[in-house]
């Protein structure tokens, strides 16, 4: 097999690790592909980066695939989903202050229920609370609005989501321009380690299984260049196999801590990898489970009933068609290539193309090729759920 | 005789931010306006209400921008990105060169045309001036490696310059290496061993 060149782009961030693991380790060179990696600035470039053909693949928030799919924020464009890069891995923080007014008020800071945090967030903001998160269109967004909008805030009305790049956040808070903001590793860490704030709860209190960053492509691409997708998509698929061990971790935050990644102290990353995350400036320690998953319980599979459920909640808050927007964000996560492309590396591949979002209360065994597949938890703190087939 | 647009530039480089409000100037004459503060950028740009807002490719603060690309009130004007338009070759060289533009929607290309070549070429001189820069920097760097590790050869093997220039040129060749790394691995070792 010659090897072939492939230029992908990423955001310096740990759930880019699929890409930096399979480039370090070596899975990619097994599969045939030298991988070119290049840090892009924003998610904005990275995105242009994509559909301009100066990058081939890209690590990208799962919502923007989705957006563009449904031609919102100003680029219309097919971009297919191959594969689910992360599962989770969000925190929300808060300002030092926000803080101490909501444990004067007796708030404990358990990084767990949601809905004690929520109620206990809102009370202590003084007016709506504003809320930074890395960009529009992203898992941040949606689950700040699932989680206050189920806690009676009328959103997105009343709740104010801004965009704020995430080293950016700490300027933000010092300037009053944010109260608590939603970002994923090690920047909410990073918020901790400089003082700017503490951590009130992981994204997976909201939704124990949500779909975070994916392995974008352009469908034209997948379509003109099979072999080179299917390469890659082992190459990744392989990576988050070897970052599901957690012998592996402080390698892998070893190769991430590096300058050419994300240039932030190893330590720091191991904590988002090993699930216990330091909270506060007092050094308190929370263990979270499934904090951030790569590949545990099928995470790398892209059901489409995850693009269906993104294109529903863009369509509502931007007056756009719900059945209609759903089966276009559907189309583009591609069950199909996972399917035919991983199934001889011995992947556990889920029977269905879609799944109940939110249904899970705990670990179950689903229907699989081999028949033992074990899914992880997906239920949503206020016991939301979205069935794809009950659209209509 | 057109109406006049509006351009917001977010760049916080003082100086290039000059440079470009000064080309654009030459593409004739609208109201160029300079943001340099990235804290509440899009509430600045909405308070300027622009026709065009360009930003550099490569500044972390175009996500923020993105905010303007959703229409959240019935007042507020939807601004395109820019690659959505129909002129898909001046996107790609502006991305290329550098710029981003958003750009409101129904603004006419034409319009729009002689703003982004003027942004585009200053862009470009932006990115030679830097590469210029670069290798400047890097030339710098290596020869003070370089002569660092003829100065451990002169004291370690008491030989004169030349000579100890002559044995890091050799070795590199030997070991088809380039004289500057061999340099480095030099000094690094000798720190360690000192």
């Amino acid at each position: 097999m010659s090897t072939a060149l492939l230029e992908a782009g990423f955001i310096p961030l740990v759930d880019a690790a699929p890409f930096v693991v399979a480039h370090e380790i070596g899975f990619a060179e097994e599969e045939g592909l030298a991988l070119r990696l290049h840090a892009a600035p924003s998610w904005a470039t990275l995105r242009d980066m994509l559909i301009l053909g100066r990058v081939d693949a890209a690590h990208m928030l799962s919502a923007m695939p989705v957006a563009m799919a449904l031609g919102l924020g100003g680029v219309a464009a097919r971009i297919d989903v191959l594969s689910v890069l992360s599962v989770n891995g969000n925190a929300i923080g808060v300002s030092g202050e926000l803080a101490q007014r909501m444990r004067a008020a007796g708030y404990r800071f358990d990084f767990a229920d949601a809905a004690v945090a929520g109620r206990a967030l809102l009370a202590a903001a003084r007016e709506e609370p504003r809320i930074g998160v890395p960009f529009p269109f992203s898992m941040h967004a949606e689950l700040l609005y699932h989680w206050l909008g189920a806690l009676g805030v009328a959103a997105p009305q009343a709740l104010r989501v801004v965009t704020v790049p995430p080293p950016l956040m700490a300027q933000a808070m010092a300037a009053g321009e944010i109260d608590a903001f939603c970002v994923g590793a090690p920047w909410g860490s990073m918020a901790v380690e400089n003082g700017v704030g503490e951590l009130l709860l992981p994204t997976s209190a909201i939704r124990a299984f949500a779909p975070e960053k994916v392995l974008a492509v352009r469908h034209d691409w997948a379509e003109a260049e099979p072999e080179l997708a299917r390469r890659l998509m082992r190459a990744l698929w392989r990576a988050s196999k070897w970052l599901d061990q957690p012998e592996n971790h402080s390698t892998a935050s070893e190769l991430l801590a590096r300058r050419e990644y994300l240039n932030v102290p190893a330590e720091v990353i191991e904590r988002s990898l090993s699930g216990r995350l330091v909270i506060s400036p007092r050094a308190e320690i929370r263990a979270v489970e499934n904090y951030l998953l790569f590949h545990r319980g099928a995470a790398a599979y892209p059901w489409r009933s995850h693009g269906a459920l993104i294109a529903r909640s863009l369509a509502e808050r931007s007056g756009l068609d719900g059945a209609e927007s759903a089966e276009a964000g559907r189309a583009i996560f591609r069950t199909d290539l996972f399917r035919r492309n991983l199934r001889d590396l011995g992947a556990e591949i889920p029977g269905a193309t879609d799944k109940v979002e939110g249904a899970l209360g705990q670990k179950t065994a689903v229907a699989s090729e081999s028949g033992k597949l074990i899914l992880e938890p997906d239920a949503f703190f206020d016991g939301f759920i979205f069935d794809p087939n009950g659209e209509s | 005789m057109s109406q006049k647009l509006s351009i917001v530039v977010v760049e916080p480089d003082r100086e290039r931010a000059i440079l470009i409000v000064d080309s654009l100037r030459g593409a004739g004459d609208h109201k160029v306006s300079v943001i340099a503060e990235m804290t509440g950028l899009a509430r600045h740009v909405s308070n300027l209400n622009p026709d065009i807002v360009l930003i550099d490719v490569s500044s972390p603060s175009r996500d923020i921008l993105e905010e303007l690309t959703l229409a959240s009130g019935p007042l507020e004007r939807p601004v395109a990105m820019f690659v959505d338009r129909s002129d898909d070759s001046l996107t790609r060289e502006a991305i290329e060169a550098g710029v981003s533009a958003y750009v409101v929607d129904g603004l006419r290309p034409e319009r729009i045309k002689p703003i982004m070549d003027a942004a585009i070429a200053r862009f470009h001189m932006f990115h030679r001036i830097r590469l210029e820069l670069e290798a400047t920097k890097r030339a710098l760097e290596e020869r003070k490696v370089i002569d660092r590790a003829k100065g451990l050869l002169m004291k370690a093997r008491g030989v004169d310059e030349d000579a100890a220039y002559a044995l890091l040129r050799k070795t590199a060749m030997d070991q088809g290496r380039k004289v500057v790394d061999v340099a480095e691995a030099l000094v690094t070792t000798a720190g360690l061993l000192s």
